[in-house]
């Protein structure tokens, strides 16, 4: 990967559903304290999981990790959770949108949706994350975000508990990095050292 | 998405003028997402063609307005906030001789018939009135008729279950093929407005105003705007009911209201 691409990413955008908490358990909880960049987690889960998963996902990570609230700031070095239930969207002046509407690919949160708004904001400066899943959410969003000069990535199929939405993916658009879970991580490491690969 | 931004301003700019609906304050992510959405469903090749549309065609941009808002609903959505109006607001509400409530951005009316079965429930629905507004004259349409997918029954039952309901929910509706027609001894107290929030001022003074999940799809600005109306038109010790994501904090209205229960979001006008 060239440097000039590590240099100005700002926001990590990663998606996951079916077989993808334990990745982002695992993601998280390498991701450096001094990371210098947002991250916005879009995860499917069943309801059961809901009261859990942000006490979950912030005892696995070193960043503060909080839920998405409407009209909300993105910071650096936060990690935001999209709220069951509620798409998130992003503004142009780089604040969270929640919206109620449909669902899309039988979802919401939906990951089409967030990517596709981070991509027309970010650019660039975003990287796509998509893992494991059994549904076709994300796969237009990577491309959207690839169409906007974004860096995409996805968890190597061989590597997913279920390899459908990353498989997805790769069909519907040309995929930058295709990664195992270490190969992720260390990816995310590169980030906070920049320039230092 | 294929419109850019500054496009969609000056279409936006150019719908004040022409048809008095102002969409510039409105949430840009959401709204523009939504009219692209639009176009690829009407088959609208670019937004040329789009104003031409809606320019020459007054049902055309009332088609517009219709599918671009987001009318996503369900009937006693959230159990346990209806749980917190049966147990928190309905005992207050109960002490007035008349109850006046607003449902403010009702959509297709879901809310406003739980609301309505709730009061039934407690009592009071023969001394209350439930005002029910949308900037969307579509759904206000259908929110009168009280007709709705029987296919959603079984949720709303199950909802009914968890707000504390304790009667049989399928003896509120006639179901019909594939519709519910809910009793009309529930929509006898309600009165259906279109009403713009953008423009339109209060219009009452009510003991309940209820308007959840309408305020996301507006940009700060225009949220306060509404927190200020909404202010302007609830009686002191009043209640506030917004959607789950929705908040009073950081808003110019803050300080005059307290939050009744933290799990909910209700809130009380205390000054």
């Amino acid at each position: 990967m060239e440097e000039s691409e590590i240099d100005i990413k700002e926001l990590i955008v990663i998606g996951g559903s079916s077989g993808s908490l334990m990745v982002f358990f695992d993601i998280l909880n390498n991701i450096p304290d001094r990371f210098p960049l947002a991250v916005l987690l879009i995860i499917h889960r069943g309801n059961f999981l809901e009261s859990m998963l942000l006490n979950l996902l912030a005892l696995k990570s070193r960043l503060p990790v909080k839920e998405v609230e409407e009209k909300e700031k993105i910071k650096p070095s936060h990690v935001y959770l999209a709220p069951a239930d509620y798409h998130v969207l992003i503004e142009k002046d780089k604040t969270f949108s929640l919206d109620y509407s449909e669902k899309l690919n039988f979802s919401r949160p939906s990951i089409d949706i967030s990517f596709i708004s981070a991509a027309s904001v970010y650019g660039k400066k975003l990287t796509g994350i998509l893992l494991s899943g059994a549904n076709n959410d994300g796969a237009e969003g990577l491309k959207e975000i690839k169409g906007r000069g974004g860096h995409t990535i996805i968890q190597d199929p061989e590597d997913a508990v279920v390899n459908y939405m990353p498989k997805q993916a790769i069909l519907k658009s040309r995929i930058d990095q295709v990664l195992t879970t270490e190969k992720i991580k260390q990816y995310l490491i590169s980030l906070s050292h920049p320039g230092a690969e | 998405m294929f419109i850019q931004e500054e496009e969609l301003q000056l279409f936006l700019n150019d719908l004040i003028d022409q048809y008095g609906y102002d969409f510039t304050e409105y949430s840009e992510a959401s709204l523009r997402r939504r009219v692209d959405l639009f176009m690829v469903r009407d088959n609208v090749p670019d937004l040329t063609t789009l104003r031409s549309l809606v320019f020459t065609n007054p049902d055309y941009f009332r088609h517009l307005v219709e599918e671009v808002t987001v009318n996503v609903t369900e009937m006693l959505r959230d159990p346990l906030f209806y749980k917190a109006i049966r147990e928190e607001v309905i005992p207050v509400l109960a002490t007035y001789p008349f109850i006046r409530i607003w449902h403010a951005g009702c959509s297709t009316g879901e809310e406003v018939y739980s609301m309505a079965i709730l009061l039934k429930e407690a009592g009071i629905l023969h001394k209350s009135r439930l005002y029910a507004t949308d900037i969307n004259p579509g759904v206000i349409e259908k929110a009168r008729s009280g007709i709705f997918p029987a296919s959603q029954m079984r949720k709303y039952s199950e909802n009914y279950i968890q707000s504390g309901g304790e009667n049989d929910f399928s003896a509120y509706y006639t179901a019909n093929y594939n519709l519910a027609k809910f009793d009309e001894r529930l929509s006898e107290k309600m009165t259906f407005a279109t009403h713009n929030l953008v423009v339109d001022s209060s219009f009452n003074e009510f003991q309940l105003i209820v308007c959840r999940n309408t305020l996301i799809y507006f940009n700060k600005n225009l949220q306060s705007r509404v927190l200020e109306l909404f202010d302007q038109s609830l009686e002191l010790l009043g209640f506030l009911a917004l959607g789950s994501k929705e908040s009073l904090q950081f808003s110019s209205i803050e300080f005059k209201f307290r939050q009744t229960i933290t799990e909910q979001k209700i809130w009380r006008k205390v000054k």
